[in-house]
């Protein structure tokens, strides 16, 4: 090993039992890594991956079966301990007490930490500085908002300046202002400490920040190296292509998937980000095949370009099939207008207002998005929508129904997909599915059609007897779909569908929400990944309870301050008009003062 | 070497201490744990103490009158002189039974047309018939009707009838709060000891707490005992309310010495606080080991101790079960020292098994905590 790395992983395994009868889980197999000194390296994957294994083996909570892993020197299966007095690790949910205040929760980890009553007052002033917590020293941790508990976290582990630092997900759940802040906190500590850190993160925007990125997939690396050399494999094989006026761009984008030449396509600003295949764009000079006679232009790769040709080179996925799933729910509209009509929705939970006087409405066969942190209101105003849960004021039309008075009728009209597996674990695919079309009135010829029916639309049929329990994760987010979908409904909810997931299936989601929608679907969705409003009609973005924007994407874009020469994304628009609404509250209330 | 000595226990001194205040701020913060670790022992104190008391007093008891004569209403005469039954005379068998199914009364004593002369010839039967639902109760109805007979039977200078006189040892009054308050002092230990400790560690593992705590200097022993502390202060505070519940509300007789109750209770406290920490490091989980606490401290406490049901007159498998359990132990040598006084070699050889326990138990703890996760 070199003497520049802090850590260094050489062809680690690790597999877990399972559930009784079931096969062993390989959650690492034959991975390497290294983490430089001085240096913020990545691990980049989805939900599954096996970040945290590696995390917790480099933390010495967890022993390899196979490899070796060096850290500071020492090895963490053999000694942990000695790893653990020098290194700082902040799991992803991290150990805070609720119940001790913030200055009580910095202490005990100072306490812990040994750090000198001297050294404990320059340390907090400067953390306090950084975390901008310091308005808040006396409250409990469990009464910070999202963004604050993870900064206190973070804190917590900087009571003083560790060798390693080892962050899981630290980001995950937070808004994009505080995602930046948090960044801003590590690498100023990286330049003025020299500090060494390991980082997971399912943002590829993150991880083009770090020195080294390492791409994990089912536990295997899928490609390691500088941002740089990753983002280069896809060099010459990036275009972004310019909808047609009057198409949306995720029209476009949806066409292009289904093409074999093409890698990725993705809408980005209003247009479509394509990666094409190395064969398709041989061809010197003119346009790759599939964008012939396309308003199309090459552009610099992104990371995210580079990981997406890795993964497609590894896992095979036809996007053609999920686009089935429209042509078999077509049906004829119900007529035009608005089905979801919200004004001045009000809910407050004791002293606390979660929605501040919300008023939107989706039309009929629209993609509408519900963006915003977590806290920011997005779930409390699904839930009332669904008429999970009462409004405290206000109005709520949902498909033509009030649900302060028709709540049981309108549930009807709508189809409900939790972020939670909300399914019979134990029962069957076919169990589940007669289950739900029971729940929903269906019943003889019309509920076997119907359960037929929604099996071919998302792919059932190979699995219809195994447990639902024993399905990979994208298959279990298609069922739920496939029975949130058997009564035929007018709006689909969907909350937070794409959490964890891995990029193909969160393109394979949404190209079975798009074909939804052109088949006459309405269909709602909570999102925390801000790039997703892309494939939305219409957004609306909450923070804090109250509606900050709401619009079609380039609409929030331009309200962010867009203009032709200086192109925003969404994250971007996000932050801007954040940090627009905070402005004017400061403005108004020093004017008040 | 030497000089790293006083180092390493002033920074073992530094985390236990910090952990300790942290873990003594959360129990004083979270009215939960409050509820659990000091309204509970209240609430099983009053129940216990005034709510339920196997004492059988003025048991109403059918009495049919098939003899009129003197002697059978002098035998009626002496029962309702007793404090503990209430009889109450009918003219037929069939009006005594229907009392009984409505369970109106505890019995049925009948008194036959022959009865006054054959109490002349010293050959008097009567028939008693006993409400068996609550066998408890039939069995205590029974004593007080046979001396109630008894002391109608020394009156008559009968030839051949036996004086027959029964006392009870250790419990003169045979007062029921007398054995119940030993037991309560073995359930509210087991409580705090057992349950609420399993509950807040198996929380920290829950709540992934420990997780960020594994990654500091930590030691296993320190989180253990940053447990133990606090919880073994609230456990005492819970033996207090007990002895002065015993000793000024419920006026149970201490016969021991007060010194050697508190030293076994201290004895006790320990096994129960390493069972608790033993099925949280087991568990993980806080329904799980608020389940688990449950089956095997707090029921065998209340159960298979000798608390409630005599172990000797239980099956031999689960007398087995009985004598494997700690509490068992505690709950002898709370009763005898409190009732009977010191019987020294049973207190030392159940003070010696109860340290036994606690060792092991505590030993297993720290063997389960370790630092690791998944």
């Amino acid at each position: 090993m070199s003497d520049t790395d802090a850590l260094v992983a050489r062809g680690i395994g690790k597999s877990f039992a399972a559930a009784k009868g079931s096969p062993e889980v390989l959650a690492l197999d034959e991975v390497s890594i290294e983490v430089g000194t001085g240096a913020i390296s990545a691990l980049v994957g989805p939900d599954g991956a096996g970040k945290t294994t590696l995390l917790r083996l480099a933390a010495g909570l967890m022993v390899a079966d196979a490899g070796t892993m060096i850290v500071l020197g020492i090895d963490p299966a053999r000694d942990p301990q000695a790893v653990q007095d020098r290194i700082s690790y902040m799991p992803q949910r991290f150990g805070l007490y609720d119940d001790l205040s913030v200055q009580e929760n910095l202490d005990l980890y100072a306490d812990l930490h040994g750090v000198s009553r001297e050294a404990r007052r320059t340390r907090y002033t400067r953390l306090m500085e950084m975390t901008d917590l310091g308005r808040f020293t006396a409250r409990p941790a469990g009464k910070l908002s999202g963004g604050m508990k993870q900064k206190l976290g973070l804190a917590c582990t900087l009571v003083r300046s560790p060798e390693l630092l080892l962050l899981d997900e630290p980001t995950v759940g937070v808004d994009p202002l505080s995602r930046r802040e948090l960044w801003d906190i590590v690498e100023q500590l990286v330049r003025e400490e020299n500090l060494s850190v390991l980082v997971s993160t399912s943002y590829m925007d993150e991880a083009a920040r770090c020195a080294r990125v390492t791409i994990l997939h089912e536990g295997r690396v899928l490609a390691a190296g500088t941002p740089e050399s990753i983002r280069g494999t896809a060099a010459g094989l990036c275009f972004a292509v310019t909808p047609p006026a009057g198409q949306a761009a995720r029209h476009v984008q949806a066409a292009l998937l289904d093409d074999c030449g093409i890698v990725d396509a993705v809408p980005r600003g209003g247009r479509v980000r394509v990666v094409c295949t190395k064969e398709a764009t041989a061809r010197d000079d003119s346009l790759p095949a599939p964008l012939a006679g396309k308003d199309a232009a090459a552009v610099e790769p992104s990371l995210e370009d580079g990981v997406m040709l890795a993964l497609r080179a590894k896992v095979h996925r036809d996007f053609a099939t999920a686009a089935a799933v429209g042509t078999s729910t077509a049906r004829p509209p119900k007529g035009d207008g608005k089905v979801i009509e919200v004004t001045d929705l009000v809910r407050r939970f004791g002293d606390f207002t979660a929605v501040d006087r919300t008023s939107f409405s989706v039309d009929r066969g629209e993609i509408f998005g519900l963006l915003g942190p977590n806290g920011a209101g997005k779930t409390t105003t699904f839930r009332m929508l669904c008429g999970l849960l009462p409004a405290s004021s206000g109005s709520l039309r949902v498909a033509g129904y009030d649900l302060r008075r028709a709540r049981a009728r309108a549930r009807q009209e709508i189809g409900y997909v939790s972020q939670k597996f909300a399914l019979y674990g134990n029962l069957s695919v076919d169990e589940n599915l007669t289950f739900f079309g029971g729940a929903y009135g269906l019943h003889g010829a019309r509920l076997r059609d119907r359960m037929a029916s929604v099996k071919a639309q998302f792919d059932l049929d190979a699995a219809a007897r195994t447990p639902a329990g024993q399905l990979p994760g994208g298959f279990r987010q298609r069922l739920a779909m496939a029975a949130a979908l058997l009564h035929e409904p007018e709006i689909l909810f969907l909350d937070e569908p794409t959490s964890g997931a891995d990029p193909l299936a969160r393109r394979e989601f949404w190209r079975r929400i798009t074909a939804l929608a052109e088949g006459g679907t309405t269909a709602v969705v909570t999102t925390h990944f801000m790039e997703e409003a892309e494939y939305c009609d219409r957004v609306v973005i909450q923070d804090e309870g109250k509606v900050l924007a709401l619009g079609t994407p380039a609409d929030i874009r331009r309200q962010a301050g867009e203009r032709p020469q200086a192109q925003l994304d969404m994250e971007q628009a996000f932050i801007a008009i954040v940090q627009q609404h905070r402005k004017a509250e400061r403005g108004s209330g020093q004017a008040a003062a | 070497m030497n000089a790293a000595g006083p180092d390493r226990r002033g920074a073992f001194l530094r985390r236990l201490a910090a952990l300790v205040r942290k873990e003594v701020k959360q129990l004083l913060r979270d009215r939960s744990n409050l509820m659990m670790g000091i309204a509970l022992p209240v609430v099983l104190i009053l129940i216990f103490g005034y709510g339920l008391s196997f004492d059988v007093k003025n048991a109403p008891l059918a009495v049919v009158m098939e003899d009129t004569s003197p002697a059978a209403n002098d035998l009626v005469a002496g029962m309702r002189l007793s404090p503990y039954l209430d009889p109450r005379p009918v003219h037929d068998m069939p009006q005594a039974e229907r009392l009984m199914l409505d369970r109106e009364v505890n019995g049925i004593l009948r008194i036959p047309p022959d009865f006054s002369r054959r109490l002349t010839l010293g050959d008097a039967h009567l028939q008693l018939i006993l409400h068996g639902a609550d066998a408890n109760t039939a069995r205590t109805v029974q004593g007080y009707v046979q001396s109630a007979l008894q002391a109608a039977g020394t009156r008559e200078d009968s030839i051949g009838s036996v004086r027959l006189e029964q006392r009870l040892w250790f419990n003169e009054a045979n007062t029921s709060t007398w054995f119940l308050v030993p037991g309560l002092v073995v359930l509210i230990t087991t409580l705090v000891g057992a349950f609420l400790t399993a509950l807040v560690m198996a929380r920290e593992w829950e709540r992934g707490t420990l997780e960020a705590l594994f990654v500091t200097p930590v030691r296993p022993v320190e989180i253990l005992l940053a447990k133990i502390i606090p919880y073994f202060g609230v456990g005492l505070i819970g033996l207090a309310m007990c002895l002065l519940a015993a000793r000024f509300l419920f006026r149970v007789p201490i016969e021991g010495s007060l010194l050697l109750i508190l030293l076994v209770s201290v004895f006790y406290l320990f096994v129960a606080l390493g069972i608790g920490l033993l099925i949280s490091a087991v568990t993980k989980n806080q329904f799980t080991a608020s389940q688990v606490a449950l089956i095997v401290s707090f029921m065998p406490a209340l159960m298979l101790s000798g608390f409630i049901y005599d172990l000797r007159n239980m099956p031999l498998v689960v007398q087995g079960v009985g004598r494997a359990l700690p509490a068992t132990y505690f709950l002898q040598t709370l009763k005898s020292l409190f009732l009977a006084g010191n019987l020294w070699p049973m207190v030392l050889k159940n003070c010696a098994i109860l340290l036994g326990y606690a060792v092991v138990l505590l030993a297993a703890a720290r063997a389960k905590t370790r630092k690791r996760v998944g």
